[in-house]
């Protein structure tokens, strides 16, 4: 730990950095650009969903071969849309570019460490990451398309090239690019472990952590625990698809041939899919919701309202995720018996995050708020919090799953509960965190009209596809116009599409500004949230090391926000006691 | 020409954002105010916005409910149905309440707590008793939702199906096939070795209860009479979804898995409530692939009477089978 100011060329700087603040970056900005490539494909099925079969202008951004002769979207490329839009946000935009920008920036900066235990695994931890980008963005140009049997890749769908084109190169290279983004999490999450629990600065005791810390220390150790399994699980159906294993294939005929394939069952693949895919969900929550807690904190002028409760209810939510899978396959055909095991326990997770939400109206109570676009975004993840977790309730019941399973019920509760409250938690980090990060401020104004657009527009997407799902509509049809059924869907689509697209328009409001801002935006002071946390002792410039001289020492928690008898309204970390003050 | 209009259209927006921006920085070195510090004037304007927000927020989750009620499905047409749909009442009731106190809650501290120069938050970082009041009042409402919902899984997954219809609904890309078990009410064995020429079910003719089993292209059933579906896939995995039923099942290859119910409401008893246009359809609602939207067949309830006339006037797989 001796010389951490050596001389840094531009590749060690820039490209092969090690240091955390750096990587961070890269996470950042790549999650953003997959964020972009995501949203503009749901762009372009809300247009086919709105006007089903016919041209659009935005297909042209399309691959060649991907559209019917009369110009209209082609079915299996609506599928691989879907599927591609799906894997890119949950795990590109949502797993990396949440986790892996803010564990990156913060834990070190937070903790009062240097930098995280080994920056050289760091850096792999990126580089595979971005390796698997590569890989993901390069299937969109093979000729059968890309995956499209859903991001949750259901064999045997996804393991028979003969059962949809997209099961062909396409899903051998989704495969190959989720194996290469899973060692990247895994050697980040166990990074992210090591460093909190050993590099903490002299005081900061657990007790003592901020809740961002805590919570990204609970997804790592969610992430470690869960994504080996899906490693496995795809690495089965790897085998299916090339060396002829039946793990999960038995009594199949596809295009009239009988495959040799016995005994092997798609339900072992749901199991082991969704014993990461629940904690995914939480993977993706729950560093959203340890931003909003510091974030909210610090706006707010007061301490976050029952630390323990908030690190407690993290704890429970945690273990509740890992016992909760199979309220995803309460329609399978498992035991009904298992069904009503995983409804008891499902529903138990409304209790910790109940005491979250009703623990941040505490902190809203009484405070004298200052309206930070971060604080707007925060306020933004609870109420999507609150609207989407509610219908959790419905979906997590198996009595009424039966009739809302796979419908646009479920799209629009997903979407609320993890896509808004974990974007709007990213968008809050970034905005906070951006004076860290580029030692500029990012416009005020912009941020003011770009959560109000996306507020407004996201709602207005989500909430109407409720409706649709209570009126039975499937998800993932590429017209509902099959069904006179739905005909009478058509408003809602069409209501649900122009939404959708206003609320693209307005992300580049948010692009703008982040790269106007780094290269022209105000210079930043050293504290100008007035924080309490760590990374605010850092000199504006950034430097390898973090701290130029000693690190500091943690006296107090992290919320001594308006606290009686000082001389300021935040209080930071490295203050000592006064003499009589009590802690908290 | 639109491509260069669009690149057009792009550059003039940015330039206009950046010369807004621009005109914001100046006005702001003039005032010698940084620009980016958040005054009591934007507090204030965010703080009226989120006020705003109760009534239209909540006035459109109101309106939405209003115009669209109609579009919603039907109460259910099925026994166990009627008793989904109660405790739907109850929980979705539950999370309007829940929905229509918070949603307001929030945004109204956001409005009333906006910060003020000179003005001090309220130092309060924790309280135990309020703390075990809000984790226990959800705990017993949980506690209660979760007893009436296994309750009502529990009696749908385990009607009384000694009296039942066999049939089996057999999916593949993308179409159904409904097989009777006849007069025995015996499904004969089936494998997917035995697919082949009109056999397309891979039924196994030699086994006994095979011969009287009727293959159909619709399901007919008969009103208040207990049916068991039984569920079988060619290829991938579908998922048999009959909405007004509410029943769902899916259809799994290598496994069998199946769903018994009993429907309460004939078609034309539909057709006078919903519309001439009713019909009751099985719908595909596990992504199958391109056709996965399209994939469907009709399901009709009649009179006992109806149905047996229909079904003595389709013919036995035996006699379809061997005829040339």
């Amino acid at each position: 730990m001796s010389d951490h100011h050596h001389k840094e060329t531009f590749i060690t700087k820039y490209i092969f950095s090690t240091d955390h603040k750096m990587i961070a970056k890269q996470f950042l900005i790549t999650g953003m650009f997959m964020a972009i490539i995501g949203m503009l494909m749901s762009a372009i099925f809300r247009v086919q969903l709105a006007n089903p079969g016919e041209y659009s202008i935005l297909y042209e951004l399309l691959p060649g071969g991907w559209l019917n002769e009369d110009g209209g979207l082609n079915p299996d490329k609506y599928l691989a849309l879907v599927t591609m839009h799906g894997t890119i946000l949950v795990f590109w935009v949502l797993t990396a570019g949440l986790s892996g920008t803010f564990a990156n920036f913060l834990i070190p900066l937070q903790i009062g460490a240097r930098d995280m235990a080994s920056g050289f695994i760091n850096m792999l931890s990126y580089w595979f990451f971005f390796i698997a980008t590569v890989v993901l963005l390069s299937s969109l140009f093979v000729e059968s398309g890309p995956a499209s049997g859903g991001w949750t890749i259901y064999p045997p769908l996804s393991a028979l090239p003969q059962a949809i084109p997209g099961s062909g190169t396409g899903m051998t290279l989704w495969l190959y690019s989720i194996t290469l983004f899973v060692v990247g999490s895994l050697l980040g999450g166990l990074n992210y472990i090591v460093t909190i629990l050993n590099l903490r600065t002299k005081g900061m005791s657990m007790q003592r952590l901020p809740l961002t810390v805590w919570a990204l220390l609970i997804t790592a150790i969610l992430g470690v625990l869960s994504f080996p399994v899906l490693l496995s699980c795809g690495l089965l159906l790897l085998f299916d698809r090339s060396f002829g294993t039946s793990f999960y294939l038995s009594d199949i005929i596809i295009n009239g041939e009988a495959l040799h394939n016995v005994g092997g069952s798609p339900i072992l693949f749901e199991h082991l899919f969704w014993f990461l895919g629940h904690p995914e969900v939480y993977i993706i929550l729950l560093p959203a919701l340890g931003i909003v807690s510091e974030v909210i904190a610090v706006n707010s002028r007061k301490p976050i309202f029952g630390y323990k409760a908030m690190v407690g209810a993290l704890l429970l939510i945690a273990f509740l995720s890992f016992i909760v899978w199979g309220h995803h396959m309460f329609m399978t055909g498992m035991n009904p018996f298992l069904g009503s095991v995983f409804t008891f326990t499902t529903l138990l997770i409304a209790i910790p995050s109940a005491v979250k939400v009703f623990n941040y109206l505490a902190t809203l109570w009484r405070a004298n708020i200052r309206f930070t676009p971060a604080m707007l975004f925060a306020i933004g993840t609870v109420s999507a919090f609150i609207t989407g977790g509610l219908t959790g309730l419905i979906l997590g019941d198996s009595a009424l799953d039966i009739n809302v399973h796979d419908t646009y019920f479920v799209v629009g509760h997903f979407h609320i509960v993890m896509g808004l409250s974990a974007i709007y938690g990213m968008f809050a980090g970034v905005y906070h965190w951006f004076p860290k990060m580029y030692g500029k401020m990012m416009n005020k104004t912009l941020g003011y009209v770009h959560f109000w657009g996306t507020f407004i527009c996201a709602y207005g997407v989500f909430f109407p596809m409720h409706f649709l799902g209570l009126a039975g509509l499937p998800r993932r049809y590429y017209t509902n116009s099959s069904f006179p059924m739905f005909d009478g869907l058509a408003d809602i689509n069409e209501i649900i599409t122009f939404f959708a697209l206003a609320g693209a328009i307005v992300q580049a409001i948010f692009i703008f500004n982040f790269f106007y801002s780094i290269f022209k935006g105000t210079k930043t002071t050293a504290n100008p949230w007035k924080s309490n946390t760590l990374e605010w002792t850092t000199p504006i410039e950034r430097i390898h090391g973090n701290w130029p001289g000693e690190l500091p020492v943690v006296t107090r928690w992290a919320y001594d926000y308006s606290k009686p008898g000082m001389d300021e309204d935040f209080v930071m970390q490295n203050v000592p006691l006064k003499e009589g003050e009590k802690e908290h | 020409m639109t491509n260069l209009l669009i690149a057009l259209v792009v550059i003039l927006a940015i330039a206009a954002l950046v010369q807004l921006v621009r005109v914001n920085e100046l006005l702001s070195e003039i005032t010698n105010e940084d620009t980016n510090s958040v005054t009591d004037d934007d507090n204030n304007k965010n703080g009226i916005l989120f006020l705003l927000t109760i009534p239209l927020f909540l006035g459109f989750v109101v309106w939405q409910m209003v115009t669209w009620d109609h579009l919603l499905l039907p109460p259910a047409s099925s026994v166990h149905g009627a008793e989904i749909d109660s405790l739907m009442k109850v929980s979705m009731t539950l999370i309007l309440i829940v929905f229509f106190a918070l949603t307001p809650m929030l945004f109204f501290f956001a409005y009333k707590y906006r910060g003020k120069k000179g003005n001090t938050a309220y130092f309060f970082s924790h309280n135990n008793k309020l703390e075990v009041v809000w984790t226990v009042v959800p705990t017993i409402i949980l506690t209660a939702l979760i007893i009436y919902g296994l309750r009502t899984w529990d009696r749908a997954m385990n009607p009384d199906l000694s009296q039942a219809t066999v049939i089996e609904v057999y999916s593949k890309q993308f179409d159904w096939t409904a097989r009777y078990a006849g007069e025995d009410n015996v499904l004969g064995q089936s494998s997917y070795l035995l697919v082949k020429g009109k056999n397309t079910l891979g039924v196994d003719m030699l086994d006994e209860p095979s011969s009287d089993d009727i293959v159909t292209r619709e399901v007919h059933l008969p009103v208040n009479k207990p049916v068991l579906l039984k569920f079988r896939s060619r290829d991938v995995i579908h998922s048999a979804f009959l909405p007004h039923f509410r029943v769902q099942m899916n259809c799994v290859p290598g496994l069998s898995t199946q769903f018994g119910f009993t429907p309460t409401k004939t078609t034309e008893q539909m057709k006078l409530e919903e519309g001439e246009d009713f019909e009751y359809v099985l719908l595909c609602n596990k992504i199958c692939g391109a056709a996965h939207f399209n994939m469907q067949m009709k399901f009709i309830v009649e009179s006992e009477e109806d149905y047996n006339k229909w079904i003595s006037s389709q013919q036995s797989l035996e006699t379809t089978l061997t005829l040339k």
